[in-house]
């Protein structure tokens, strides 16, 4: 069997290997059952002590969101004062500019939401300050945010019937000290010994082989880049993200990185079951999810190894498949797999440049991103999965004439009509806003903005609409990876996707966790003869078959128009 | 709201010290130990700088083996790849430009011959490698240019050659600067 399947197989194993030990553990730490790194205690103790927390307090749904919203609110205003001025700050070796308002606007609400969508470039748009300061620190805490959000809705399920559902902060915290931050550690260190620069050294210079001179931004990237993948933030220290030699030295770094990012989204949904006591339910749910995977992962590989067919005209070799926008030292297998990764679990870092992969590839990222619930982000990811159960339990209850019932709390009006408005919100900011750019390129493409209308697009006719199309997909789902022609360092871009960003990343926790909450504080109805289980596995084909038909029925017309176009006009 | 307010200032200030100080100090100590110093490993000759181990540069002298095609014509300083897509007009001219250059340089060189990599840019425009294919379609010329035994080429591309990861996973490749410094040391 060829090498490069053989190690897209061998990352897969291995990332289960990683990550079902890991959910088990992390159902026991949020649990606060004894495990090994309860050394780590007093550190953690420090830290409430010095940020004045009170973990024995309990809170209900209402006052862990109005926490989470807190804090996330205080890094908006912190990280957009500091990306504007980081030209009057130190660790700025490079001496970079302070960020236009729009483009620290479009970053900040990127990094706090998870998403690091990026309309800057990392060599030439931020200081060492900034990159450290802000963009890193977000990406613990906001990875941090998502998990303890999935763990509150976890505490709904696993008593009868409860409004006390824990400590924001404490789960807050321990996400950091007993996951993100020991496993950054772990493939920093890796990264560091096998090439990525890790040192505060400034720009270095030097003359090439054939009398070039060449400059060669550095910086503490191997630091980012392990946290950008562990926390599936995705956001590139350098401008290539991880197709970047320094970001991603060799096919082992390649092998790290994607097995990073992967871990903790699969892990939260075995740790999911084990801390509900329901393990049957979280491998239906693994399952259905892997299925997607599958799914999306098959196809997106095919489409790449057979390589572009205008290339083949050409009479050229491709024998191991398309390799614009690729790197040698991963091959078409391994960037096509990571792309599927990245986009199905809304990291967003790539190893590869999407928009020039081929058009059905193009269609299989965007229907990722989408459905945004295969795996899905740190912790959020099993949010928008629970929406798409509560739908599945309601379709399910009124096929067989049922009151819908989900872990033995009857699903009533209130919570169908959030999870509907939770479904109804993705295409709505998805289309609506395609629209309005497809809109403001054809009617306004003269308007006087740093990058004008016409000159947004790299690519002419159906690709063109893909490059708008993905850059709202991937804003909405969190996602932050880019079909990167697209000229967006300009105040619409900046603030439209800003806008969708942060509307597709707080709408989508505070839903779930308020349904979660609303179930959690309902009386208990102990499972009976007439109880429609969801740990089937009919109840789970019935899961996949509404995540497929609300996603074909939303983003179909949307999907022609772009890659589906683009791959029957090069059939011709 | 105060209520949450006030803790969440502490725990960002405390979580800063220990994100943003504590962990990447430590990381970047320890990268000392690495080779390269944690600042990228450079390779020297006769003293000076001359490259990075893991950066590709521009090679355009028929005596040297060329790497891929770069975006940013291996800026270092703004990576990026074309992010021309796989239908674009201008992109395939641009290909198509590219392998009319690799024919005229590499006379009896079959257009069949050619490896996708060497006719496309790469996702960073700094890609060190080309494939062994894309390596073997340049031989002749690299021979002929120095006046030296194809064999003799041959041989140092196999020498720079760097295998799939224990011999199992991922493409093999070749890494075109450490090649290039192979052939000027000869």
């Amino acid at each position: 069997m060829n090498t490069e399947l053989t190690g897209i197989i061998a990352t897969f194993l291995l990332t289960l290997v990683i990550a079902i030990p890991l959910g088990k553990y992390l159902a026991k730490v949020f649990a606060g059952e004894k495990v090994w790194t309860d050394f780590l205690k007093p550190l953690e103790n420090l830290i409430y002590k010095l940020s004045g927390i009170n973990i024995k307090v309990q809170m209900d749904w209402k006052q862990q969101l109005k926490a989470l919203l807190a804090i996330n609110v205080l890094w908006l205003v912190y990280g957009f004062f500091v990306l504007i001025f980081q030209n009057h700050l130190p660790l700025n070796p490079d001496g970079n500019p302070g960020m236009t308002p729009d483009l620290a606007f479009n970053t900040i609400i990127s990094f706090v939401a998870n998403c690091n969508l990026q309309h800057y470039s990392g060599e030439s748009g931020v200081s060492y300050l900034t990159q450290q300061f802000v963009l890193m620190f977000l990406q613990f805490v906001s990875a941090a945010t998502g998990i303890a959000a999935a763990v509150v809705f976890f505490k709904a399920f696993r008593d009868k019937t409860t409004t006390q559902l824990g400590n924001f902060w404490e789960f807050f915290v321990k996400a950091i000290t007993r996951l993100l931050l020991p496993l950054s550690v772990i493939v920093a260190l890796i990264l560091t010994f096998n090439g990525t620069p890790a040192s505060y050294d400034a720009k270095d210079q030097f003359i090439s082989v054939q009398g070039d001179t060449v400059n060669v931004s550095r910086g503490p990237a191997a630091q980012f880049i392990a946290i950008k993948h562990l926390g599936t933030n995705g956001g590139g220290y350098f401008g290539a993200n991880s197709a970047h030699p320094f970001e991603n030295p060799s096919y082992l770094t390649n092998m790290v990185e994607a097995i990073s990012q992967t871990i903790i989204p699969l892990a939260m949904v075995i740790a999911f079951g084990y801390f509900i006591r329901r393990r049957k339910l979280a491998w239906t749910i693994f399952g259905v999810m892997t299925i997607g995977l599958f799914m999306l992962l098959i196809p997106t590989i095919t489409s790449e190894l057979g390589g572009n067919p205008a290339l083949a005209k050409m009479g050229i070799s491709q024998a191991t498949g398309a390799m614009e926008g690729k790197e040698v030292r991963f091959g078409p297998a391994a960037t096509a797999y990571w792309s599927t990764l990245t986009t199905v679990i809304s990291t967003g870092s790539v190893n590869g440049m999407h928009d020039s992969t081929m058009p059905l590839t193009g269609l299989w990222q965007l229907l990722a991103m989408m459905i945004n619930g295969f795996y899905g982000g740190c912790g959020v990811g099993i949010l928008n999965y629970f929406i798409y159960l509560i739908i599945a339990v309601f379709i399910s209850g009124l096929m067989v004439g049922r009151t819908p019932e989900f872990l033995g709390h009857k699903v009533e009006a209130r919570e169908i009509k959030i999870a509907a408005l939770i479904t109804l919100l993705s295409p709505f900011l998805i289309l609506a806003g395609t629209a309005i750019a497809s809109y403001v390129f054809t009617n306004h493409a003269d308007a006087a903005w740093a990058v004008q209308p016409k000159a947004w697009l790299n690519n002419p006719g159906f690709h063109g609409f893909s490059e708008m199309l993905y850059e709202v997909t991937s804003s909405n789902a969190n996602n932050g990876s880019g079909f990167e022609g697209l000229g967006d360092n300009n105040v619409f871009w900046n603030v439209l996707t800003g806008v969708i960003i942060f509307l597709g990343r707080f709408l989508p926790i505070i839903g779930p966790v308020a349904i979660a909450g609303l179930l959690g504080a309902k009386k208990f109805i102990p499972e009976s003869a007439g109880t429609l289980k969801t740990d089937t596995k009919t109840f789970a084909l019935m899961t996949l078959a509404v995540i497929l038909v609300l996603n074909a029925l939303s983003y179909f017309p949307a999907l022609a128009l772009g890659p589906l176009a683009e791959y029957f006009t090069m059939l011709k | 709201m105060k209520k949450y307010i006030i803790p969440s200032i502490r725990l960002t200030l405390v979580l800063i010290v220990l994100l943003c100080i504590i962990y990447p100090i430590s990381i970047a100590l320890a990268g000392r130990f690495s080779k390269g110093n944690g600042a990228g490993e450079k390779i020297t000759k006769n003293g000076k700088t001359i490259g990075y181990a893991l950066l590709g540069q521009s090679f355009t002298k028929p005596a040297y083996f060329w790497g891929r095609p770069s975006a940013v014509n291996y800026n270092a300083a703004g990576s990026a790849g074309s992010n021309k897509g796989p239908s674009n007009p201008d992109y395939l001219k641009e290909v198509q430009s590219r392998i009319d250059t690799l024919l005229k340089y590499n006379p009896g060189l079959k257009k069949s011959e050619i490896p996708a990599d060497m006719v496309t840019a790469s996702g960073s425009g700094l890609d060190p490698n080309i494939s062994e294919q894309g390596a073997t379609i340049q031989i002749a010329r690299v021979a002929k240019t120095r006046h030296i035994s194809e064999q003799k080429v041959k041989e140092l591309v196999a020498l720079n050659t760097i295998k799939p990861l224990m011999g199992l996973f991922g493409p093999s490749s070749v890494n075109v600067l450490k090649l290039n410094l192979a052939l000027d040391n000869l």
